[in-house]
């Protein structure tokens, strides 16, 4: 540690630290619930820490909200769960504390994790460190703004179709998306059943894989999850020799700021210069990814959003009878954006209307997966900009929902196709109306469980781009 | 024929039976079964569906749906899916229960000449408990959820509409029953649910390969009602196509209390059950070992045990059938005809169906482990009547006391001298002094009142103590008249 100040430690020089001896690890806990406390840009629900007299091994990790903590405050965002305390552990948190990292808090996010802006929490949005008028990406808005901020040195978040890397991407962190299945999920609060997958977020891709590392393993209780053959080590690349990176150029012409594509430019020029070679790729039905989600997310929601009737826990609304009080409960439990998406999704699946909607997004989704895997026939890596743009403004675009779901156009076909992605900062730009520099993110997607070649590539090119902005004042000011 | 139905409509029916899984826990956690517990005793996160748990399937419920499936002579998917079936109430905590839809685990089937539809595996819902007089949701004051039974595994059996009668329905549900009972996968206790049986009933012209307007029939919860209510509804479709209406199709509802069927309101019934592939399940598909460890327990079922003791071993149909569904007397059946090589299966088979079953209602039908007549016994019984070593009666007489007081049939006869009289000469003796001792019957039978010489055998039979063999009394009583 070579006497840096705490805050400023990797997570995994942290647990070093600790596990050396050279650091107390209730010490450590102390300062960041400290931080955590501090922080005023909304990104904690609640503020514990939770160590629970358990054994502290490590840095202690910001957990999304919609991760089920046993006796704690789980909320997903959302009113209908106000209150809501679950009497179990998600595998997540159980590998966790396990893992003798203590829960630091719940960040906030986007409702049932609907939206990219964080806007749609039923707690108020998080603002994000670097410019505290704009949004700090969402879903997992909370956690990424803790990590940018300085007040988590880690955190968990779950992606669905750029949860995780768009708001990594708009608070100038890592955030690291595994393949579908490498995370259990039992406990983590669904959303859409069949893209919804937990990562991470750190300020290092290091940090970040040291983190997956601990969550992922296959799990009884989760029929649909594998774990990550091998396990993940710490990557130790420095070049990308021998390393072929494909860029789908249609794909990227639409509706991306100059400085979003001067700084990915960059970026591929760097690959180039690590030894990698750049290679133009189709990805031929991509552009139709953000259409078929926003049918099969919706749908799944619909369905996984319908155990919340106020019978058995969570928000009830009393009535005069069985049908109204469910009708009351929802209609004040839910937000906006949640019930717009269970009425797209009871639309989609309804007799008559499945085949059209449900049945050709699955269809167009089986597309893309097999774009990718034609794709990666021919290149080790898919690079694009994480997002079209930097952070935009709290309420530019809360409006007009089209323009928001098009913030997810180049993280949804990755999700759609299962297979992991990793945001890491690119640099700085400025936003097209002017104004402070904000971070960009270059988003590397690799094939199903090939998360150890990406991570050892993604380290390399964080090493050569050298990233290490952190915003002004932080979770302090 | 069908009853009630005019000569020119017939009856087609099909059934839908739930088949609870006699399973430890439930089709997707880990919480025990359990019946009449106190409520909410058996439950967990999953089961109680809190936000982020997930379904894991239960391995033993689906080795036992494979059973079914196997018994009823259906093909098995190699990959079959489960859906959700999205509606609301508060007996159903996920808003969705967990089904099969187009890819059923079985289809194809047939069980004594009606076609099995598909088998699938779902899970139970909740029980409700509604306060108030009628016991229903409309007007109650509230209403309690148990969800002990919430999650329990259920195979639902759908056949196709092959059915002609009302009777024919009650008689292939028994069957049906006793298949699955002797699968041993569930208690098929209708009155406890863990059989549910409801029926798709219309009418058509006899003749025709049309299928009519169907309407369907729940809550009958013994064969009895189900019989009940399909005559009932069978008569009441007849009446409105007599006087010129037509059948609507809706779901009715069998009060057992006065055996009339209500129509469910149309609001209850009307779901659009918006079908989804269970995203957090993956495709069941069981290996080649699960379905041959599947097909190596199934016993000898109903169905090919009756052909087998009709065709092989000469068993009367009425017995044969009775004894293929009551797996306790075939087992009976089978240890009597091991202890007697030389007893014939039909008069073993009916002793065990006539007197000695007669002598277990007598008792009120206990469990054969509680009558203290072992197999072997009861075949030495049999086997001394085949013989004619003793007569009918001497052997009612000794069923009767092996039954009540466990006695001993071979000791018995020889400690009492119960020996079938053998020697036709002592008999004749015995014939003459009663002919002398009874002039009247003897006079009347011989003016042609043939009735009359029952009195006779009665009393050669008093005069023997019953140890004549009836036939051979009637044959001397005959002769000694001059009847030939």
């Amino acid at each position: 540690m070579a006497g840096e100040p705490l805050g400023m430690l990797s997570a995994c020089a942290t647990g070093e630290a600790i596990g050396s001896g050279e650091l107390d690890g209730a010490e450590c806990l102390a300062f960041w619930a400290e931080r955590a406390g501090d922080e005023t840009l909304n990104a904690y629900l609640w503020t514990g820490p939770d160590d629970g007299g358990q054994r502290i091994a490590g840095a202690p990790v910001a957990v999304k909200d919609i991760f089920c903590t046993e006796g704690l405050p789980t909320t997903a965002g959302s009113r209908i769960l106000d209150g809501y305390a679950p009497p179990f552990d998600a595998t997540a948190v159980t590998r966790l504390r396990a893992a003798g990292l203590p829960v630091l808090g719940k960040t906030n996010m986007d409702e049932f994790a609907m939206g990219s802006s964080n806007e749609n929490s039923a707690y108020g949005p998080v603002l994000n460190p670097w410019d505290r008028t704009r949004v700090p990406g969402g879903s997992s808005g909370g956690s990424a703004a803790a990590v940018a901020a300085g007040a988590a040195p880690w955190a968990l978040g779950t992606d669905t179709g750029g949860s995780i890397r768009q708001p990594a991407a708009l608070c100038g962190i890592v955030g690291l998306k595994p393949t579908y299945g490498a995370v259990s999920r039992f406990g983590m609060i669904a959303f859409a059943s069949s893209l919804d997958q937990c990562g991470t977020f750190g300020h290092s891709v290091a940090d970040a894989a040291e983190l997956l590392s601990v969550v992922e393993g296959l799990d009884p209780r989760d029929s649909t999850s594998t774990g990550i053959p091998g396990g993940l080590s710490r990557p130790t690349a420095s070049d990308l020799e021998g390393i072929t990176v494909g860029v789908p150029r249609n794909f990227l012409e639409v509706g991306v700021e100059q400085g979003v594509a001067d700084r990915f430019a960059e970026a591929l020029k760097t690959v180039e210069r690590l030894g990698g070679t750049i290679r133009d790729i189709e990805l031929p039905h991509a552009e139709l990814g953000i259409s078929a989600y926003y049918v099969i997310a919706p749908a799944e929601a619909s369905t996984n959003l319908s155990r919340y009737d106020g019978v058995r826990y969570g928000l009830r609304v009393p009535a005069d009878d069985l049908v109204e009080m469910y009708e009351r409960t929802r209609g004040e439990g839910f937000g906006p954006e949640v019930k717009r998406r269970i009425m797209l999704g009871t639309y989609a699946l309804s007799s008559g209307y499945y085949d059209q909607y449900y049945g050709t997004a699955q269809k167009v989704r089986t597309l893309i997966v097999r774009d990718f895997e034609a794709a990666f026939s021919e290149v080790d890596l898919i690079a694009t900009p994480t997002t079209p743009g930097v952070a935009f403004e709290l309420g530019a675009k809360t409006s007009d929902p089209w323009s928001m779901y098009l913030n997810d156009l180049f993280t949804v076909p990755m999700s759609l196709a299962g297979i992991p992605a990793i945001s890491i900062p690119a640099g700085l730009a400025a936003p097209p109306e002017g104004g402070p520099q904000l971070p960009v993110g270059l988003q590397l997607a690799a094939p199903a469980f090939a998360e150890q070649a990406l991570i050892e590539s993604a380290h390399a090119l964080e090493a050569a781009i050298g990233f290490d902005e952190r915003p002004e004042g932080g979770g302090d000011s | 024929m069908t009853e009630g139905l005019p000569d020119d409509l017939e009856a087609v029916i099909g059934l839908e039976i739930h088949v609870q899984l006699s399973t430890e826990t439930k089709m997707f956690c880990g919480c025990s079964l359990s019946f009449g517990d106190p409520p909410n005793t058996h439950t967990c996160p999953v089961c109680l569906a809190h936000p982020g748990v997930l379904p894991v399937p239960n391995r033993r419920a689906i080795e036992y749906a494979i059973q079914i499936a196997l018994a009823l002579g259906c093909e098995v998917a190699p990959r079959s899916i489960f859906h959700r079936k999205n509606y609301f109430y508060p007996d159903n905590p996920k808003a969705y229960q967990i089904s099969q839809y187009d890819v059923p685990l079985a289809s194809a089937g047939e069980l004594a000449n009606v076609r099995i539809h598909r088998a699938h595996l779902e899970e139970d819902a909740a029980k409700m408990v509604h306060i108030g007089e009628s016991g229903r949701i409309q007007g109650s004051s509230g209403s309690l959820v148990d969800f002990n039974r919430a999650g329990t595994p259920l195979v639902e059996i759908v056949t196709e509409p092959d059915i002609r009668s009302a009777s024919e329905a009650r008689e292939w549900g028994q069957l049906l029953r006793e298949t699955v009972r002797q699968l041993g996968v569930s208690d098929v206790n209708m009155e406890e649910g863990s059989l549910r049986c409801d029926a798709n009933v219309s009418i058509r012209p006899r003749g025709s390969s049309e299928l009519g307007t169907k309407t369907e029939l729940k809550n009958m919860n013994s064969f009895r009602f189900l019989e009940k209510g399909i005559t009932a509804e069978l008569d009441r479709q007849a009446g409105l196509v007599a006087s010129g209406e037509r059948v609507v199709q809706e779901t009715l509802h069998f009060d057992p209390g006065t055996g009339a069927l209500h129509p469910l309101r149309s609001k209850e019934e009307a779901h659009d059950y918006r079908y989804l592939p269970e995203p957090d399940l993956v495709p069941l598909a069981p290996d080649s070992a699960m379905l041959e460890e599947a097909r190596k327990s199934l016993p000898e079922l109903p169905e090919a045990k009756a052909k087998r003791y009709r065709d092989e071993l000469g068993i009367p149909e009425a017995p044969a059938e009775l004894l293929s569904v009551r797996a306790e007397l075939a087992g009976f059946l089978e240890a009597m005809l091991a202890a007697e090589p030389d007893l014939e299966p039909r008069v073993a088979a009916n002793w065990l169906t006539g007197e000695f079953a007669a002598e277990l209602r007598r008792k009120g039908d206990p469990d054969l482990s509680e009558v203290p007549v072992e197999a072997a016994a009861l075949a030495s019984l049999a086997s001394m009547a085949q013989a004619k070593k003793i007569s009918h009666g001497t052997a009612k007489d000794l069923l009767t006391r092996m039954v009540d007081d466990g006695i001993d049939p071979v000791a018995v006869v020889t400690e009492e001298d119960l020996g079938q009289l053998s020697d036709s000469s002592e008999l004749e003796a015995i014939v003459e002094k009663v002919v002398e001792e009874n002039p009247g019957p003897a006079e009347e039978v011989q003016a042609g009142n043939e009735k009359a010489i029952g009195a006779l055998v009665g009393a050669v039979m008093k005069e023997t103590g019953g140890r004549a063999d009836g036939g051979e009394v009637n044959r001397i009583l005959r002769q000694a008249l001059g009847l030939g």
